[in-house]
């Protein structure tokens, strides 16, 4: 039987696209008109807002009391087949990435299908059998439908609705390649967070880290990049090389981290789709702890000469380096503010490892941490409103968040060795590396309210977390 | 023969952390063997022929080192990266031993236990070994035969998470690197 022509790649779309992470792939966000406003009984037009006021999941609270929300497969928009597979199958997978990204969250609680007492069909979306919802105390309702288009490619509409009041939230539509499909199911999940609770969603988002294999005396350390929900999953580097401390370029084509090839261990640059991997500067020492600046122009990293380790900052186009820090001390894990005016980093001028904050060219420099222990490895929050970093004190290691004028520390984790903290797209989430005395590491989150840690299952122990911005 | 009683008890007792250094030198092997590669470990490799006897070892290779020197790594206290008088004594024979192989280079390597941050260790390690350093080239050993790298916590010499294995992680290594 010939095959349709919805199985061919789309001319003109780069093979990437196809492929395992949908690197190049273009998602062309779709408003749905309102065209079956007829089918669809709006109690008052013409807002959709309830007389007890608009749902709404309180951030704080919704952590001890998630919202219960039902997120039923997706409708089969046509009977098409795509590459990724049948629209039916589609929709049931795309339901399924909905209910998990909403559930890691910890602010909502999707409700297990099988008390489903109805389904959503293609003629139901715009008007969803409310009273059947109301019957298994769902207050939320994301569905939609997977249509195949000529192309090959696929549309993905995203609707909620407040149950309670029968009105419609939030809706969306998403045009992508077949491969696609996994983004579009998170661009339905971002756009269902960020309605419910005002806050940018993250689901859309990509975590780079170092992967971990072998006896500790020989550990092998391989770059490793997968979505958010640690689907997509690969491998970037072989492993030959032992690599550290990977982060992502604001543009997130680029990631820059530290390698020991050649047993020379300094910053390198790597081009996510051609795999193209590029040694940052001819230094004289070594240079670790790299970040990118918000713009993406410069790199900030620790260069070690002569017992001293000092913070450079190193225009990628220009090559040229300047040096920020010039104290006998080791000034090392320098992270921008999400405006590039100031750079937070550690330092142990003071006798031990402290966080310290400095304006973009060096001056300035004041430290910021005053609390028990030490206080090192500090992230600037992609808000602004945090700073994260790493509490060491007892003999164990923990997560923490201050204010970046160090006011506020709040310890968030307390384990072994719980360090490496970055922060989710929205500055709302915190992943780390847990070690245990075993020498064991996996990659752990958890809400800056402190609740809600949690796992994220990778293939081997994992360290290094680096979490992208949202895609474009 | 440059061996007296003293540095053979010496060498017993280091002796668990000088064949747990082994994997740290047969690390670097993973990677393709640049013309500067470090000579294969006889000590973890029986059969390699230069190990058939003690008395048949190579001038000038690690495992002489080790022998006239009675080890190859001197130890540090927790966050430190001062050379102590014990730490002073194995590096002053490692000096004696390198003006005696003049042709030979070495590699200080500056390791750190897993109590610090990945960054901060990295930066304590480079520390370390340049400790080392500066005290063969105060010895008088030209510094164009040092050189320098750092692994923090990356490649401790033994497993364990206990006072015995962090002291013996905590510790900067001359490794040979030829001639």
């Amino acid at each position: 039987m010939a095959r349709p022509a919805v199985f061919q790649r789309p001319a003109g779309v780069p093979l990437a696209s196809a492929c395992c992470y949908g690197l190049f792939m273009r998602l062309i966000p779709l408003l749905l008109a309102a065209v079956a406003a007829p089918a669809f009984a709006q109690p008052a037009a013409p807002a959709a807002a309830p007389a007890a006021g608009p749902l709404r999941v309180d951030i704080n609270a919704g952590l001890t009391q998630p919202m219960p929300i039902a997120v039923p497969a997706f409708a089969p928009g046509n009977a098409g087949t795509t590459e990724a597979g049948t629209t039916t199958a589609l929709g049931q997978r795309v339901a399924q990435v909905i209910a998990n990204d909403l559930k890691s969250s910890g602010l909502f609680r999707p409700l297990d299908p099988a008390a489903f007492t109805t389904t959503v069909g293609v003629d139901s979306v715009l008007a969803p059998d409310f009273p059947a919802w109301r019957t298994i105390a769902a207050q939320a309702l994301v569905t939609g439908t997977v249509t195949a288009n000529p192309d090959g490619g696929i549309t993905l509409a995203c609707y909620a609705y407040d149950v309670f009041a029968g009105s419609e939230i939030a809706r969306q539509g998403f045009v992508t390649t077949a491969a696609g499909w996994r983004r579009a199911a998170h661009k339905c999940a971002d756009l269902v967070y960020s309605r419910l609770t005002g806050e940018t969603g993250y689901f859309d988002s990509r975590i780079v880290y170092v992967s971990e294999t072998g006896p500790r005396t020989k550990r092998i350390k391989r770059l490793a990049i997968m979505d958010q929900d640690g689907a997509q999953h690969r491998f970037l580097t072989s492993g030959q090389n032992l690599v550290l401390t990977p982060r992502f370029a604001p543009g997130q084509q680029t990631i820059t981290y530290m390698s020991f090839e050649n047993n020379r261990p300094r910053v390198w640059l790597y081009t996510l789709g051609s795999g193209r991997q590029e040694a940052v500067g001819e230094f004289q020492g070594m240079s670790f702890a790299p970040r990118f600046s918000p713009d993406g122009q410069n790199l900030i990293f620790s260069m070690a000469v002569g017992g001293n380790t000092d913070i450079w900052r190193y225009n990628i186009a220009t090559r040229q380096s300047v040096r920020l820090t010039t104290g006998p001390g080791i000034d090392t894990s320098p992270s921008y503010s999400p405006d590039g005016s100031k750079i937070v980093f550690e330092s142990d001028r003071g006798g031990s490892q402290q966080v310290y904050v400095m304006d973009a060219d060096g001056g300035n420099q004041r430290r910021i941490s005053f609390g028990e222990g030490r206080s090192a490895s500090p992230v600037w929050s992609p808000r602004g409103d945090y700073i994260a970093f790493t509490r060491m004190g007892g003999g164990r290691f923990g997560i923490g968040v201050m204010r970046p004028d160090g006011s506020g520390e709040r310890l968030l984790t307390n384990g072994y060795q719980d360090e490496g903290a970055s922060w989710s797209p929205n500055g709302r989430v915190i992943m780390f590396a847990r070690s245990d005395r075993s020498g064991r590491t996996g990659l752990w989150s958890v809400d800056i309210s402190g609740l809600n840690e949690r796992r994220l299952a990778t293939p081997l122990d994992a360290s290094d977390p680096a979490w992208s911005p949202l895609l474009p | 023969m440059n061996r007296n009683p003293l540095r053979l008890a010496l060498l017993a007792g280091l002796g668990l952390a000088i064949a747990a250094c082994t994997p740290t030198t047969t690390d670097v092997a993973v990677a393709p063997p640049p013309a500067t590669a470090r000579p294969e470990t006889p000590a973890t490799t029986p059969t390699t022929p230069v190990a058939e006897t003690a008395s048949s070892l190579v001038p000038g290779s690690q495992d002489d080192l080790r022998q006239q020197a009675g080890s190859d790594t001197v130890l540090f206290a927790y966050d430190s990266y001062e050379l102590d008088a014990e730490a002073r004594g194995v590096l002053a024979r490692h000096a004696e031993w390198l003006r005696a192989n003049p042709n030979v280079r070495v590699t200080l390597e500056g390791h750190c236990d897993e109590r610090g941050t990945r960054e901060y260790n990295l930066a304590l390690g480079e520390r370390r070994a340049n400790s080392a350093k500066n005290f063969l080239a105060g010895q008088g050993i030209a510094v164009d035969r040092l050189s320098i790298i750092s692994y923090g916590k990356e490649r401790p010499a033994v497993e364990g998470s206990d006072e015995g294995a962090f002291a013996q992680n905590r510790r900067a290594v001359t490794i040979v690197m030829g001639g």
